[in-house]
């Protein structure tokens, strides 16, 4: 019998060993954390540009901004996707990296947590930004974060086709209403856009339905109804094919490149794939107005760059510098040349759109661009959710434009 | 000193307790047996212990992986739980009301009725087509193992990866569906499966069944390996033969395995939600949304961590229905 119980001992030690084992990895966490008091070797960065060749202009500038601050830089990239959930369970495990980079409609989400430190606290100067920009980075009036570069979008035109059909680059409703249907013909459409049931949706409705004096608040006008009922006219009259139900703007970019679409609604992220193709022969407007007298607005993208509070003032300080350094004049203008963006300082919107003339248009566009969340703040997902809701409900003919939007707005 | 009278005591106490116990085991034999003496008492407390202890892995593993989730989850669903609570970890108490805000919605309706074409129809055409492949494949012909394990192919593939594939097939202009249709004459223009709300479910149910064959193929061969062949043998003597075999002999036999794949089958389809995000987003106009969607949506997308709770806390009570039905019939299957 006593040799029984000894040959148990061993088995009960496992089991101990095993139940033990995850407390165990768990503990080895908590010891990461360094104190306040040690000079700031070495400070952690994450952001969402996990693809080239964005990831190394990002990794390039963030290593030269780190050596400028005298720190080295651990960066971590996860995908687009991910980002929010990450940064979400970071701020429950008070694990948030020292700096942070944000979709700009994201940003008032996260600033609202009280997860990240205003600006102002470590004197960083928010001189000459587009209007735009500051209001995606702003919570209730404290900047919260800084973006360097920004995008929006407007129309791509095929050139050869455009030419060899004998139309001009739309700049009002009707002609862009009238030269759709004039390129529509066999396999090809006149034009593409996405209206898929996600923000993105959302997001390339935005330029009709602002620049016709829309408003997010308040779907459920004449103005917003004007703008959906050009875009039910398109795809009813199949100038836009009925998939752009489903389609992102990528797919939106592979169908103009195909020359299936002679223009599109797309993005200058989209110029390296597009130079790509050799023959083919592009251009970019701004996105047409109803009436030639109203201004375009567009929608204000891109990342912003943030210090959440990670309760380290040392290391708090240090990432504000590298913040600093990703937002200065010239980061701001190399970055924008490689990755097709817009330099975020009005300031230097004239000299980059004469060095930069297929950016031009975009350039142009920024000065005026608003971002999502300017007005709504938090309250932008929902509202967002019921305009690309109301976009689907009238493209499926399931409701009138107008009826679709009260519809939304009543939910 | 204190020591040395501790040591005399004990031992004089050991002796006195030596010599009770030789008493006791000459004149008691018979209490012995059925009294257990402290050593055997204490020898089953730690065989208890021992029990005890190898159940801890196992209980530790469910009250965490299990437990937590599903606590935390109905707890949720009572509480105004936004982005701020991960930051500040303050989520005020509202009591019923994400339930009632969820169920409300003009949305869930639409959400429960596709929750409901989507699982009925999947199932059925799962089920169907896998039990004619399991049937078509007790038969021996060459080349029968390489089809099966190809069939399993589905299977293989991350959801993510076949719901791009089936996205690109579907397309209405260059998608290779239409084309084939198109080349047959079938059809003349391109068949708007997943951008028409009439026909995006269809097809979404369409890609689920495809994925789920396996599952049922691979369940359902298993149990028909299971029927003995004698069944048969003796069946054909009495004119039991093709449809009438089957009747009388292979669905009886079969029947545990079916309620066993039927009912995963619900439980696993009631939750899908990869493919329909990969294939329509729920769109167009919420023709493909169910209840798993809508709650993803409302959590991640929408930042209502409360009302996304409750809506997954409906699903799971949906569940739990067909867990419970097939609960009470496999044990009526032990009791036949």
């Amino acid at each position: 019998m006593k040799s029984a119980i000894r040959t148990r001992r061993p088995l009960a030690l496992a089991v101990a060993a095993l139940v033990g084992l995850p407390l165990a990895i768990s503990g080895c966490g908590t010891t990461a954390s360094a104190s306040s008091t040690d000079a700031v070797k070495e400070i952690s960065v994450m952001d969402y540009y996990n693809n080239e060749p964005d990831k190394s202009f990002i990794g390039d500038a963030l290593t030269a901004c780190g050596t400028k601050a005298g720190v080295t830089i651990k960066r971590e990239t996860v995908p687009g996707k991910s980002l929010i959930s990450k940064v979400l369970q970071q701020s429950s495990s008070k694990t948030l990296p020292d700096v942070l980079m944000l979709d700009n409609p994201d940003l008032q989400q996260i600033a609202a947590t009280g997860a990240l430190a205003p600006l102002s606290d470590f004197n960083i100067s928010t001189a000459d930004f587009a209007p735009g920009v500051l209001s995606a980075g702003t919570y209730k009036d404290k900047v919260y974060g800084l973006a360097p570069t920004v995008n929006t979008i407007a129309l791509f035109y095929n050139k050869d086709i455009l030419a060899k059909a004998g139309v001009t680059p739309p700049t009002t409703w009707d002609e862009l209403k009238a030269a759709a249907t004039k390129l529509t013909s066999g396999e090809q459409y006149g034009l593409a856009f996405n209206a898929n049931p996600t923000y993105e949706g959302t997001w390339q409705f935005l330029p009709v339905m602002w620049s016709n004096g829309g408003d997010e608040k308040n779907i459920d006008t004449p103005e917003t109804a004007q703008a959906l009922q050009l875009w039910t006219d398109l795809v009813k009259d199949g100038s836009v094919s009925s998939s752009a139900l489903n389609w992102t703007q990528a797919d939106v970019k592979d169908q103009f490149m195909a020359g299936k679409a002679a223009m599109m609604v797309n993005g200058p992220w989209q110029i390296p794939a597009l130079d790509k193709k050799t023959t083919l022969q592009y251009g970019v407007v701004k996105i047409p107005v109803r009436d030639a007298s109203q201004t375009a607005v567009a929608p204000l993208g891109g990342e912003v760059w943030t210090v959440p509070q990670t309760g380290n003032k040392a290391h708090q300080a240090k990432a504000a510098e590298v913040v600093a350094c990703m937002n200065s004049d010239e980061n701001q203008l190399a970055m924008a040349k490689v990755r097709n963006t817009i330099p975020s300082k009005t300031s230097l919107a004239a000299k980059f759109a004469t060095d930069n003339p297929k950016l031009a248009t975009f350039t142009d566009l920024i000065k005026t661009a608003r971002a999502r969340t300017g007005e709504l703040g938090e309250g932008w997902p929902a509202q967002a959710t019921k305009i690309y809701t109301a976009i689907q409900t009238a493209l499926t003919g399931k409701a009138s434009p107008a009826d679709a939007l009260k519809q939304a707005q009543g939910q | 000193m204190s020591l040395t009278t501790d040591l005399s005591q004990a031992k004089s106490r050991a002796n006195q307790r030596a010599k009770a116990r030789a008493k006791s085991g000459s004149d008691n034999a018979q209490a012995r047996e059925t009294s257990p003496s402290p050593r055997r008492r204490s020898r089953k407390r730690r065989e208890r212990l021992f029990q005890w202890l190898f159940l801890v892995p196992a209980v530790t593993y469910m009250a965490l992986l299990f437990g937590y989730p599903v606590v935390k989850n109905i707890v949720m669903s009572f509480q105004d739980y936004t982005t701020a609570t991960f930051f500040t970890g303050e989520a005020p108490w509202v009591g019923l009301a994400n339930y009632a805000k969820v169920l409300s919605s003009s949305l869930f309706s639409t959400s429960l009725v596709n929750t409901a074409l989507f699982t009925l129809g999947s199932i059925l055409g799962q089920f169907v087509i896998g039990l004619a492949l399991a049937i078509f494949f007790q038969r021996k012909f060459p080349l029968n193992g390489i089809l099966r394990s190809l069939l399993l192919l589905p299977w293989l593939l991350p959801l993510i990866v076949s719901s791009a594939v089936w996205r690109w097939i579907l397309d209405k202009d260059s998608g290779a569906l239409n084309r084939f249709l198109g080349e047959l004459h079938i059809v003349n223009t391109g068949v708007p499966w997943l951008t028409s709300t009439s026909l995006a479910l269809i097809a979404v149910v369409g890609v689920n069944i495809w994925i789920g064959i396996p599952f049922n193929l691979t369940i359902l061969y298993g149990g028909l390996q299971e029927i003995p062949d004698e069944l048969y043998e003796a069946g054909s003597l009495d004119g039991a033969t093709g449809w009438k075999a089957f009747r009388h002999i292979t669905w009886p036999m079969l029947r545990p395995v079916v309620s066993v794949v039927l009912v995963l089958g619900v439980v696993y389809t009631l939750k899908v939600l990869d493919i329909i995000l990969g294939l329509t987003n729920g769109g167009p106009a919420n023709s493909t949304q169910t209840i798993a969607t809508q709650s993803y949506d409302l959590s991640f997308h929408e930042f209502k961590f409360g009302e996304g709770a409750a809506l997954g806390n409906v699903l799971v009570v949906i569940s739990l229905v067909f867990a419970v039905l097939y609960l009470r019939a496999s044990r009526r299957s032990v009791d036949e």
